[in-house]
Parts: C-alpha cells; structure tokens; sequence
C-alpha cells in the first residue's frame, strides 16, 4: 500500500488510527469522576502532541539516521514560527500560506547552519549547533527586535495590512487563524453519558499534517537515501573510502529535519498565533533530544511515543498538587499517607523536571533504545522466540570504532 | 583607551569562570574521554555550597538583650548565631562576615567527594558507550541536580555577600598613575581573578612536579601503556575527576558575591565553557585557560557602546561567532592536540 511494505503500513493505519481516534483514547474518564484530571484529550494538549511529534519526527531523521546529535533545533522551529506570524501579519490568517512560509523559511536557514555546522562532526557538530541556535536566541531577543518584537514577542493586530484578506473580503473568522473560514479553534463537543469528547478543527489540520510527515519519514527510511544516511551513522569513514561523499546525504538530512522543525513551528502559531522568542532557547533544544531518546532514536514510531509521553506527563503530572495528593492516600494511616506525601511531593507538580531527568537518566542508561526498545523486550519476553532485528532495532546499532 | 582597559578589567573576572570551569571540562576530558554536560551543574552546587554553610553558620537562636528595649520599654529579642556562643560575639561575627572564603574550606571536600560518586556510580559505565550517550546521560544528570537545588533552595538568587572589607571599589586609575575616578573596579572581582589565577596555577603544578601528576599526564598520553606498567589508572583518574568537580565548585563558590546563585546559574555557564573549550582545543589545558580569557575580554569589549553602536547586538553573539569562525578556520581549536576527538 502507498509504495510501502506490509508491517509498515501497519504502523502508519495504527498511527492514523490512533490520531483520528485520539479524542475518545485521550478521554477514558468520565469528565466528572475523580480520574478526569488525568484526560489528555482537551484540544491545546491534542495539538500539542502531534506538533512536537512532527518536530521529533524532523529530529529522528537526522539523529536517529546520521547520529548527528544537533543540539540547536529548536532555532528552526522559532525562525519557522516567526515567519509564520509574518505571513499572518501580511498577507491573510489563512494558515496554509503561513505553514508553507514557515517550512521554507526554516529549510533555507538550516541549509546555511547545516553547510556550516556540517563540517564537522561528533561533539564539535553539536556545540556549534548549539552555538548558532543561541546567536539566533539572542539576537531575536535584542537587536532583532524590529522583526521578533523581542520580549514582548509577536501577535496580530488589528492594524496589519493582511493584503490577501483585504482584497477577498472580510477577516476569515473574525481575525482568527482559519484554514479557508474554519477557525482553528473551533471545537465540536460531544457528550455520551457521563463522557465529553472534544474534536478540535486545529488539531486535525495538525494531525492530518503529521500523518503526512510521518509517511514522509518511512519512506525517507526505506529508500536508498535513508540506507545512505544509515550507512553514515555506522561507518562514515569507510564510506568515503568507497568514494561516496557523504556531506551531500547528511547536509540533506538535516535540512529536512529542519523543515520539519519549520512545520511544527507554523503549525504552533496557526493553532496559538503568537511568538516569543524564549521558543528558540537551547533547553527547547533539549527537549527534542529527550523526546527523541525516550521514544527510541533511530525508530519509527519512538519520537512521536516520546513526544506524546513527556507532553501528557508535563500537562497532567504537573498539574498535580499537594491536595490532590493527599485525597489519594487518604484511605492509608494517617503517618503512612503523610509519608507517601511526602516521598511523592518533590516529583510532582513544579517538581516535573525532576522526574523528567530522572526518568531520561535511566532511558539512557538501561534502556539505550527508549520506550520502543522497552516494548520490544517485554513483548520479546511473552513471545520466547528470539527477537527478529528487523525494523526499528537499527537505533541499537552502535557505530564502529 | 580608559573604557578599554575597564572593559579589559570586567572580561577578567568572566575570564576566570569560564578558565575555571573549561579547565576542569577538559581534565574529565583528557583523563576519561568524557564530555561532561552536567559539569555547570557542579559549578552551580559550589556556588550552593557557600549558600549552605552561610546558612549554617547564620543558624540562630532567640535571646533575650537586657541592654536593649523595644519601643514599648520590653527588653528585645534578637536573633544570636549559635556561632557567637561558641566563639564569642566578636570572632563569631567575623566568621559569619568571612563566610564566603571559608565556604571554600567546606566546599572542597565536599565537591570531590561529589564528583568521585559521580564518576565511580555513573560516568564509569559510560567509558565504551558513545560520545552522544555521555552527552545525554550527564545531560540528564545535569537536569536532576539542578532541580534537587531547585527543590530545597527556591528558584530566586539568593544574594551571598563578599567580606565588609572587601565591598568597596578599588580606584585602578589612580594605583598606575592615571586620573583617578576613572577605572573603579570592586575587590572582589580583582580577588576573583587572583584566586582563579592560584587555582590554575595550582592544577599545572600538580600535574606537572608531583608524581601523581606524571602519572596522570601518562595517562592521559597513552591510558593502555600506563596500566601495563602496573599502575592503577582508574583510581588516579577518579581522583582527578574528584579534583575537576573541585575546581569548578570553588569557582562557584567564589563567584557568589559576584552574582547571587540560582539554580540553572549551571546551566548559564555550561553552554559558554563548552564553546570556551572547543575554541581553545578538546584536551588542551593550556588552551583551555587561554580561550576563557580571551573569550572574556572579547565578550567585555564586544558590549561597550562604541562597539554595540557599529555593529548592534554583537556583544551578545561575539563569543558564538569567535567559536564558529575558529571551528571552521582551526578545526582542533587555538591549542589542540592532534587525534584527540578527531572526526
């Protein structure tokens, strides 16, 4: 089916399934039971999810493939958002042209930090990766100001010219992002008994999008390119000595990565029209690199599993409190609850990070292939066969000396 | 030529920071192949080290003064350190106003003790895994550090000041003849370099006229050859990654009075001391001393406002340029050593 193999089509119907079904499988608790906190399935969360699963996707091509680590992706995403709210501000709050502004935008600025930062590799590829998201940061906070709005960020206004919607007529949907009149943030509220669900029109233009990135990066895996840039990751050495250039593949792969990145930034202000520039710093950076890991680099379907993982547990972990805590163990003894409380406490709520680097330590240390690669083992354990290492099993190959 | 040589004075005290904790980068570096991402965490649990004991020592308990009364005719109550029974009032609140350089006494042990854990409970099982794994573990580790300090301290700066006698400015211009008024410079940045100056200075005579350092620079020349003779290497290296956490920890500490610690103050440095090393040569310590200063200066001169109104905004950027113009025109760094991290 589509030009794919028959396990990868499974994977995309799953995927496709799963984002379509999202808002009843992010729903499970009625919306007034004492479960309910732990619903994902509210429309800004939804969005999330698959917006940072089309970054992480656009990073696992480069990482996951070359073993490039770069650690200034987030510069992209930032420049790609800026370029959108730029397309809104001028031209109409039509999202498509601000998403294929963004995707432009971003591949041409990765074309210049990836020919330069390319150069090199190892450490040194990921510090001046880092080095050139930084320079973005700081100049998009200071003297950029002019076109970043610094501080303040960027927001439409009343007063922008949006030529497009001018000479058409009317604003679209009251000045909102709108794709052709829907306003994105248009939801459809569905009540079965006790449930709500919510569809949200966002989160399906975003989810239809991710679908299509994800194909995307299947294909970009089986095709000789893909093998190519496999090929970089394992030996890049004897692969020049067989006289293929390499730089040409992986200056390649980083600029689609970066376009992803693009996309999830358009994609981030169609859904929530403003910017700031603190988008671009390098611990968003980081963030990508954790979802990437805790996923399962080098597969499939691990970036998008992380990036909805430490999406989910960022929204509904740290909305946990103290009180909801101790509603939980109130059935214990009172000294044991009051311990249990205050065992729990410093991970939850603002304590969030703390468990997120914990849990990325451990991920690193025993488990170097992320939550795929913990599926995999599990399911390795039902089955009692040996393991087949076709697939998702290349993020374990580790490069030759 | 005045602003220049204030400008000079300010990189200085940056300089250090950025020597100090590129320097211990590159001795993990150079001794255990590590790239330690969570070494500006170590810089930022120095810096916590002397918020600690200066809490500690500040630990007080309520007495009643007879000589004093409130506005109500009450005698008053006050605040008395436990420090000032033990010792007296006057040494007590001395201690209490030294409390920053004596935090080095306390942090130094600590820190090595901090580091050898880390290096013998993690860093040891990453020596065969690639350089990405070593990036993202201590990465992580970084972020689990940052937010225990978080946790227990608050994310404010905590404001740790310098001695009394050290709080007032020093009139540079007039000390080498100029006008005077011209070039003030606080104590304690000039005490910051000094002291960071006899740290460096410290750590190369160590490994360069003590026999543990012979051994430890063979290590570093050739770790197989060394342990065929017959000497434990690990150990030797642990310790120096013991006395790399030392050093960053010290440069925390004494950096406190210079800005008041928070908990991603770390994370601030890191980015920067890793530039600072990759320009002055993975694995080189001389080179590694050298790019921090002259990065420093660079980044002090870049912000005066001669320079800022030529080019805007270069002040917040020189050091990233400096760092890709070098990586592109010297690929192994002003003082790098050939083969180490190449490709």
């Amino acid at each position: 089916m589509l030009g794919l193999r028959k396990s990868d089509a499974t994977l995309l119907l799953f995927v496709v399934a799963i984002t379509i079904l999202a808002p009843f499988i992010l729903n499970p608790f009625p919306t007034n039971s004492a479960m309910a906190q732990f619903n994902g399935g509210y429309p800004d969360l939804m969005q999330r999810f698959v917006i940072f699963g089309i970054f992480a996707i656009g990073f696992n091509i480069l990482f996951g493939l070359t073993g490039y680590l770069s650690f200034g992706h987030a510069a992209f995403l930032g420049v790609g958002s800026y370029a959108a709210i730029w397309m809104m501000k001028l031209l109409t709050m039509n999202v498509i042209p601000a998403i294929i502004i963004s995707v432009i935008v971003a591949g041409l600025f990765s074309l210049v930090v990836g020919y330069i930062s390319l150069r090199r590799s190892g450490i040194y590829f990921s510090i001046l990766t880092l080095a050139f998201a930084q320079m973005s940061y700081s100049l998009a906070y200071s003297v950029l100001t002019p076109i970043t709005g610094g501080e303040t960020g960027l927001q439409p206004k009343n007063t922008d010219p949006r030529i497009l919607d001018t000479l058409f007529g009317g604003g679209g949907a009251g000045g909102r992002a709108n794709f052709f009149g829907l306003d994105m943030r248009d939801s459809y509220f569905w009540s079965v008994g006790d449930w709500s669900f919510v569809f949200n029109t966002g989160y399906y233009v975003a989810a239809i999008l991710m679908i299509a990135a994800f194909y995307l990066s299947i294909r970009i895996f089986r095709s000789p390119f893909g093998l190519m840039l496999r090929a970089v990751k394992s030996n890049q050495q004897r692969m020049n000595y067989t006289g293929l250039n390499s730089r040409p593949y992986t200056l390649a792969a980083f600029v689609i990565s970066g376009m992803y990145a693009g996309l999830a930034g358009g994609l981030l202000v169609a859904m929530d029209t403003q910017v700031g520039a603190e988008r671009m710093f390098w611990t968003a950076s980081g963030e990508v690199v954790l979802m990437a890991i805790l996923g399962g680099a080098g597969t499939l379907i691990g970036p998008v599993l992380g990036a909805g993982f430490i999406k989910y547990f960022e929204n509904i972990v740290s909305k946990i409190n103290e009180s909801i805590l101790q509603g939980w163990f109130a059935a214990l003894p009172d000294g044991l609850s009051d311990f249990m409380v205050a065992v729990i406490y410093p991970f939850i709520g603002k304590g969030w990070h703390l468990t997120l680097g914990l849990l990325f330590m451990l991920v690193v240390i025993f488990l170097p292939g992320g939550l795929v690669e913990g599926g995999q083992r599990i399911a390795a354990l039902f089955r009692r066969k040996p393991k087949d290492n076709d697939g998702g099993m290349s993020a374990q190959a580790t490069p030759a000396e | 030529m005045d602003a220049i040589i204030l400008q000079i004075l300010n990189g200085l005290d940056k300089g250090s920071a950025y020597a100090l904790i590129a320097l211990g980068l590159t001795l993990i570096f150079g001794t255990l192949g590590v790239v330690n991402f969570a070494h500006g965490a170590l810089f930022m649990l120095g810096a916590f080290c002397a918020v600690t004991l200066s809490r500690l020592l500040t630990l007080s308990h309520t007495v009643i003064d007879e000589t004093k009364t409130d506005f109500l005719g009450n005698p008053l109550k006050v605040d008395m350190p436990y420090v000032n029974d033990i010792f007296g009032p006057e040494i007590g609140s001395t201690i209490i106003d030294w409390s920053v350089p004596l935090s080095i006494l306390f942090a130094i042990p600590v820190m090595i003790l901090i580091g050898v854990i880390m290096e013998r409970g993690l860093i040891k099982h990453f020596y065969k895994r690639p350089h990405a794994d070593q990036i993202l573990v201590t990465f992580g580790l970084a972020i689990v550090l940052q937010e225990i300090v978080k946790y227990y301290f608050g994310a404010n700066p905590i404001p740790t000041p310098a001695p009394d006698v050290f709080r007032g400015s020093f009139d540079f211009g007039a000390a080498v003849g100029m006008d005077p008024n011209v070039i003030i410079y606080p104590y304690w940045r000039l005490i910051y370099f000094a002291f960071a100056t006899v740290i460096i200075g410290a750590v190369f005579a160590f490994l360069r006229f003590t026999t543990f350092g012979m051994v430890v620079r063979a290590g570093m020349a050739d770790r197989e050859t060394v342990g065929l003779l017959g000497i434990n290497i690990d150990k030797r290296f642990t310790i120096m990654f013991g006395i790399a956490a030392a050093v960053a920890g010290v440069a925390g500490v004494m950096y406190t009075p210079i800005n008041s610690p928070n908990y991603h103050m770390g994370m601030d440095f890191l980015v920067l001391s890793f530039v600072v090393v990759v320009v002055g040569g993975m694995g080189s310590l001389p080179g590694a001393v050298l790019a921090g200063f002259v990065l420093g200066i660079l980044e002090s001169l870049a912000s005066m406002s001669a320079v800022i109104d030529l080019i805007p905004g270069i002040n917040q950027v020189i050091i990233y340029m400096v760092a890709i113009l070098i990586l592109l025109t010297r690929p192994r760094g002003l003082m790098g050593r050939k083969g180490v991290m190449e490709e």
